[in-house]
């Protein structure tokens, strides 16, 4: 049996979470669910529908948002019980903390970041992960007679296999310790207009800006098009955009139809947050920069002179 | 307040990734090294902190002879000692690097009243070793933090979840691990240097557990040039941007 | 990218580069009208990731080389007409009594090279021009109002698309050279990752990478990269309202070996004081590998510690400040070269492969416009002898003597380097067969190209005493470094008895066959077509009718010459005859340097020396001066030469390198009664030479100044055709414009009362302290300077102008910041001593 744990925000199912199921089933076919917390039940009917057939339902009157220790302990209390071959959850920040905290209180090994998993014995396992931000892989194997795994976003197609899931409620263990810290409070958008994570469309520029000023076009051409600004670390590095704007492996990755990079050289930390995008436009005036190798299209030009005459045109066919 | 910020050495990387023979390891003959852009605002969080409240910065790092480089560099932005835990390499199981860290915080005299981490590392992005140490000091941990104030024995922490923020409260003392974007972390100066020369680390063995994740070997994905489609230059490229753009629907 | 590039399969010329250099020497061999040039570069354009992308950029003019500084004024003109030069002005501060010495001695050089407005100032206003310094930690400046930044990849830019809209090259940028062929000796293709490329000439305009590259071709040449750091500190709030790229006057703190200049609103911070880091070529990171550029390596914090509190001591406010925080560090890589020149010019081992590497940023231009006027036209119009690829021995090409000389000499960038010093590492690496002997008496050994030989000899000391003042002694520390009273002792005791001077470093080498004649009638000025048995000096000129060289050429056989050439510039000698050796094989070069080794023996008392020796006829009728012939000596067959140097009558004796330990002791034997002495090369390079108004290469003779300017004119031409006959039938029927001048001082007092000694290189001035031009612009210097014991004066050579040019006209010589009487002594070549050559001829 394997075990998932299903992340959610208030009742909304983190659809990273069927991937993680998608990733189970490869491993074995008995495949259960934990989802823990007030209006989990919601995420019953989509773990099914990716072929879930049992869901542990863990709460507690005093869990009443996400709470990463109860979490854990909820976590604990299945794998005690069940005994899964591996527990496995998504390679988001809840997905690694509740996994940790389950590591470290049953002193097992966490791999993080899985695109492979294989149980390749009793008590052994062969994973392939991403190191340096995707732009290495690892093949490592495992020795523990539970795997715990965060599962690596997108490695995983989600598979449907129509069905009911049984729910199985628990109540979670907790003491005061566990409950320390939990969510108190949301703040609104931090970031304003599209969000960079979701955006189709994200406009990004790096140091081939030269500065915070032009930034300006592309904030238009992004307008034109639906979509965010994004920028490289040299430019968050200068203080000429917010943090929140950066693509990269310790800034936001993003997944959009369209990424053009405005003189960005393409260094591994940028590619490591762009590489998914659908399309990519490279736009810099050395033709040999590593970003191309990655790109769609390529436009070697000064982006000075090209993005006044591009918005005007963008603008023109919107119109149109 | 003293605070304590784990820090690990990193090479610094071009454009492509040279492995060793072996394919164990980065070969790092012709890299520089540096921190993670993590690491670099947790001690500037940390810093920032010191100035506010007082106290001290101390750094703890593990590895081999040339972790000293990052410390100096550090200790440049403001941090005051540190503790170097020797090992062979920096490329260490997260179980048992939490287990030395703890031990060596735990010996330490000073009383850290808040541990401050990278959410995971740039290389390894095991993203764990916070909560394990957390968890071998007893403390509280909240993760992958970029927004941190500190009042009344409380660090409230926000954590970036698209476009919201998820706010916990943690008491000190405490674990933070924290992302790039938490502040913009300060350059040395040149009296910063100076003075980083002079402040003291100490060396501590540290006794490293058996790893339970093995490493078998490292591949590095191979780039095929996608054959971008040059879209030449100016008033040209401009209009065969318009119509990529329309093709993939982004424009009408 | 898509459309991949496709290297053309014929090229008349491929210069691989496109740095600075690179670059300049496309636009220059376009100008000069060559086409089908092809420029390879393995990074993108315009920067494709070399030393250019990251240097510095910034011009100081004087250098004490006046082939450097006249590379480097080209430059800055080149850079001024393309409009990438921001004059800013610069001072070079002291911090010790000794430095300042030294800004003296470069208020010198200006002046002697033609570089205009400088001027030594008063800590206060080096502080009045760069207020932000601390006046305090420093003793004084010296102020060169012409220094300058310049954007060397726009000018790069600017002269490859010059050359392209000629349409007269084709850029191949991200284009690796994987192999260079050569067919018969002659670069005959460059394969690359686009094909291969059949051309006629190859320039290695590589940077660091020269040495790989040259090596594909089997060529060597011999530099290193190294590193030099740097960082930028910024914002610095002094310079907030910085609207330019540079402001303000560029420092450089020459005790620190460091330099500040202003940046935007940062500082950058730049030393050659760290430690020597050398790299080998295949260890700098290709371009994919580098986190920065290939060039730009790590930083390392730890060889920068002391350079921070030496920036922090001279700028304080700024270097000091906590907010300014360093933004960029590197540890940039540039080439050094074992003895700090460049490495310019065709590589002797392959024709057609050409050099032009290890070139700051200051001499880019002025490197391409004289390496392609080269290639042209066969002559630069800059003499580049100090930086001929040619001028290299084995020995320098090997690694150890590369990264020895390297380390050492990094230091020396702002290093305070006497005209004397000498190198310490990698010695002892030629001997001479009398090194034994010679160590034995106390030689005080020099080196010459990797010979050792003695400067003077410990066991004359006593002959100081016995001349008195008459060795002119120098008590002033700077004068007398690297030099012995006991130099001008062994002088005046040649000149009573005689002395044995080591002269194994001569280069020594055979022309043979029946076009042996032909070709040294080319080469050489003088008549060769001479009985066998007669020995001939001659200049060697270049086309334009310039030196080339000076040497002795002895006809030993009717088809066999045998060229004797200093050992300094033996190698480049070589190459001249080697390339102008015929096609069809009629006469070979055979290089007899390291079999041979010469003794020289001279003086009132030389005859009777050799003549104890041997049953030869040596008497003046017996053995003419000027000629030469085998004799026995005990059971040694010796080459015996009758010429002179150091104006005295007696011999060169040439024989096998094994048997030299023999012939030294039996002429010292043999001496013993005729008060025969060891003589070291001080007398034989200075004294000796200058009291007979010989002229040196590379010193008094070099390509810029011809045989009628130096006096050296004889009243016959010869009717075989040499290289430069047309230019020098045509100087002939010209009046010179500057002729060859022996003056000497005529008070030494300095204002302290301290008796001063010139070295050379001083500026000649006018009696009202004006610099003296030719009419083509040369400024008057001391091409050399010494003692002349016999004559009690301490001689000057120079050209001057014909005014000036006049024998007993007044003038003056600035040294170290103060002024001397001198007098013109002789016009022309007539020797102050013995003018009638009467000691040697008889």
């Amino acid at each position: 049996m394997i075990l998932v744990y299903a992340d959610h925000d208030r009742g909304e199912l983190d659809p990273l979470a069927l991937q993680v199921v998608s990733a189970a089933r490869g491993l074995d076919a008995d495949v259960h669910a934990l989802i823990v917390g007030p209006n989990a039940e919601k995420c019953v009917d989509d773990l099914a529908s990716a072929g879930v057939r049992t869901v542990h339902h863990g709460t507690n009157a005093a869990i009443d948002d996400y709470t990463p220790r109860a979490n854990a302990n909820a976590v604990i209390t299945v794998m005690d019980r069940l005994e899964p071959r591996a527990v496995l959850a998504a390679g988001t920040p809840r997905g690694s903390e509740v996994l940790a905290h389950v590591a470290s209180i049953k002193d097992l090994p966490l791999v993080t970041e899985c695109s492979e998993i294989a149980l390749t014995g009793s008590g052994t396992a062969e994973v392939t992960r991403a190191r340096w931000g995707g732009n290495l892989l690892e093949r490592s194997e495992v020795s523990a007679d539970v795997l715990l795994a965060t599962v690596q976003a997108h490695a995983f197609a989600v598979s449907e296999d129509a069905g009911d899931a049984q729910v199985e409620a628990f109540e979670v263990p907790v003491t005061d310790a566990d409950l320390e810290v939990s969510i108190v409070e949301r703040t609104g958008a931090a970031e304003t207009g599209v969000g960079l994570a979701e955006a189709k469309v994200v406009i990004s520029g790096g140091r081939g800006m030269d500065g915070p000023e032009a930034f300006g076009m592309l904030e238009e051409l992004a307008d034109i098009l639906g979509g965010a600004v994004g920028c490289s670390r040299v430019v968050t590095a200068a203080g000429w955009r917010p943090h929140a704007e950066q693509v990269g492996q310790t800034g936001t990755k993003v997944a959009p139809d369209l990424y053009i990079a405005f003189g960005i050289s393409g260094a591994t930390q940028h590619i490591a947050g762009c590489k998914s995008a659908k399309t990519l436009i490279a736009v810099n005036t050395d033709g040999q920069a590593p970003i191309m190798t990655h790109a769609d299209y390529a436009v070697v030009d000064n982006l000075h002179t090209l993005l006044p005459v591009l918005i005007e045109k963008a603008r023109a066919a919107q119109g149109a | 307040m003293d605070i304590c910020v784990c820090i690990k050495r990193y090479p610094s990387l071009g454009s492509a990734i040279m492995l060793t023979d072996d394919g164990m390891a980065i070969d790092t003959d012709k890299l520089g090294f540096t921190l993670s852009p993590h690491e670099e605002c947790a001690v500037e969080a940390a810093v920032q902190l010191k100035e506010e409240h007082g106290g001290t910065v101390t750094l703890i790092s593990m590895g081999p002879e040339g972790v000293e480089e990052q410390i100096r560099e550090q200790f440049a932005i403001g941090a005051d000692r540190a503790i170097w835990i020797r090992s062979d390499s920096t490329d260490i199981d997260p179980q048992a690097a939490a287990k030395a860290i703890g031990d060596a915080i735990e010996a330490d005299e000073t009383a850290f009243d808040l541990i401050l981490l990278g959410s995971e590392s740039a290389d390894n992005a095991n993203a764990q070793t916070g909560v394990r140490l957390a968890h071998r000091l007893g403390r509280p941990v909240a993760t992958a933090i970029k927004g941190m104030t500190i009042a009344d024995g409380v660090a409230t922490c926000e954590r970036a979840v698209g476009t919201m923020r998820e706010v916990y409260r943690v008491r000190l003392p405490a674990v933070v691990t924290v992302k790039d974007g938490l502040n913009i972390p300060r350059y040395p100066s040149v009296p910063g240097r100076i003075k980083a020369r002079k402040k003291p680390i100490d060396e501590v063995t540290g006794d490293l557990d058996a790893p339970s994740i093995q490493l078998m070997g490292l591949t590095a994905p191979i780039r095929e040039s996608k054959g971008a489609q040059d879209l030449g230059a100016g008033d040209e490229a401009a209009d065969a941007l318009v119509d990529v753009m329309k093709q993939i629907g982004v424009l009408s | 990218m898509a459309e991949e590039l496709q290297a053309p399969s014929e090229a008349k010329c491929v210069v691989i580069g496109a740095g600075i250099v690179g670059n300049s020497i496309v636009w220059h061999l376009a100008r000069l009208g060559w086409t089908d040039i092809v420029q390879v570069d393995k990074g993108p354009l315009p920067n494709p990731g070399g030393s250019t992308g990251h240097a510095s950029n910034f011009i100081f003019p004087t250098d004490h080389s006046k082939e450097i500084t006249q590379l480097t004024l080209e430059s800055m003109r080149q850079y001024k007409e393309m409009g990438v030069f921001t004059e800013c002005g610069g001072i070079e501060v002291a911090r010790t009594e000794e430095r300042m010495q030294e800004l003296h001695r470069r208020m010198q050089s200006a002046t002697s090279f033609d570089i205009d407005g400088t001027a030594m100032l008063s800590p206060a206003e080096c502080k009045e021009k760069v207020p932000y310094i601390d006046d305090e930690v420093i003793l004084g400046g010296f102020w060169t109002p012409s220094v300058g930044v310049v954007d060397s990849l726009r000018a790069g830019t600017i002269m490859r698309e010059k050359a392209q809209e000629m349409n007269a090259l084709t850029s191949l940028p991200n284009t690796e050279v994987m192999d260079i062929e050569v067919t018969d000796g002659h670069v005959s293709a460059v394969v690359t990752d686009r094909g291969t490329i059949n051309t006629e000439y190859v320039v290695i305009a590589c940077g660091c990478w020269s040495p790989r590259i040259a090596e594909m071709a089997g060529a060597a040449i011999p530099l290193t990269p190294a590193v030099h750091q740097m960082k930028d500190i910024g914002p610095v709030p002094f310079f907030a309202d910085a609207k330019g790229d540079i402001e303000w006057p560029i420092i450089r703190d020459m005790d620190t070996f460091m330099y500040e200049r202003q940046h935007g609103t940062g500082l950058e911070i730049g030393s050659y004081a760290h430690r020597a880091i050398l790299y080998e070529a295949g260890e700098i990171p290709s371009i994919e590998q580098a986190a920065l550029s290939p060039t730009e390596m790590p930083f390392t914090q730890e060889d920068f510690d002391l350079q921070d509190e030496h920036a922090m001591e001279l700028m304080p406010d700024i270097v000091g400040d906590e907010t300014v925080g360093e933004k960029y560090a590197c540890n940039g890589l540039l080439s050094l070269t074992p003895d700090g020149a460049p490495i310019l010019g065709e590589t002797p081992e392959v024709k057609g492969l050409w050099s032009a590497a290890a070139v700051w940023i200051k001499e880019g231009p002025g490197v391409g416009k004289s390496i392609a006027e080269w290639m042209v036209l066969g002559e630069s119009e800059i003499d580049l002898h100090g930086a001929d690829i040619s001028r290299f021995y084995e020995h320098h090409k090997t690694r150890q003597h590369i990264t020895a000389r390297t380390g050492e000499g990094f230091i020396k960038t702002y290093g305070i380097i006497h005209p004397g010093e000498q190198w310490t590492s990698n010695r002892d690496v030629r001997l001479s067969p009398y090194y034994e002997q010679e160590k034995a008496l106390g030689g005080v050994f020099y080196e010459a190209v990797g010979w050792e030989r003695p400067f003077w000899y410990e066991s004359n000391a006593p002959l100081v005493e016995k001349f008195g003042d008459a060795v002119m002694p120098r008590t002033a520390e700077w004068d007398a470094r690297w030099w012995s009273p006991i130099i001008n002792a062994e002088h005046l005791q040649m000149r009573e008895t005689a002395g044995m001077i080591d002269l194994t470093p001569f280069a020594i080498f055979d022309i043979v066959g029946p076009g042996a004649l032909n070709v040294v009638q080319t080469c050489a000025v003088r008549q060769m077509d001479v009985a066998i048995g007669k020995v001939i000096y001659t200049p060697v000129l270049t086309p334009r009718g310039g030196f080339r060289s000076d040497l002795t050429i002895m006809r030993l056989g009717a088809n066999h010459f045998r060229v004797v050439t200093g050992g300094a510039h033996g190698m480049s000698d070589r190459k001249w005859f080697a390339d102008h050796l015929p096609a069809d094989g009629t006469a070979q070069l055979q290089d007899l340097t390291s079999s041979m080794t010469t003794l020289g023996v001279w003086g009132p008392n030389a005859r009777a020396i050799v003549q104890s020796l041997t049953t030869a006829d040596m008497s003046h009728e017996g053995f003419p001066f000027g000629s030469c012939r085998v004799i026995e000596m005990g059971s040694l067959r010796v080459l015996a030469s009758r010429i002179s140097y150091v104006g005295e009558l007696g011999w060169e004796l040439y024989l096998p390198m094994e048997q030299g330990a023999k012939l030294w002791d039996m002429v010292f034997q043999a001496g013993q009664s005729h008060g025969l002495i060891p003589v070291g090369v001080g007398v034989y390079g200075t004294g000796g030479r200058l009291e007979k108004g010989y002229r040196a290469y590379g010193a008094e003779l070099d390509a810029e100044y011809n045989i009628v300017e130096a006096g050296m004119a004889l009243k016959k031409v010869k009717d075989a055709d040499f290289v430069g006959k047309e230019a020098f039938l045509q100087q002939r029927e010209e009046e010179p414009v500057a002729l060859m001048c022996t003056l000497s001082v005529t008070d030494h007092h300095s204002a302290s009362g301290e008796k001063r000694y010139m070295l050379g290189m001083e500026p000649i001035l006018t009696t009202d302290g004006a610099p003296i031009a030719d009419k083509h612009g040369r400024r008057s210097f001391v091409t050399s300077a010494g003692s002349a014991p016999s004559l009690g004066k301490h001689l000057l050579m120079a050209y001057l102008p014909p005014e000036h040019a006049v024998e007993g006209t007044e003038l003056l010589v600035e040294y170290l910041g103060e002024r001397y009487p001198v007098v013109v002594d002789r016009v022309g070549a007539t020797p102050l001593f013995d003018p009638t050559n009467e000691r040697i001829l008889s």
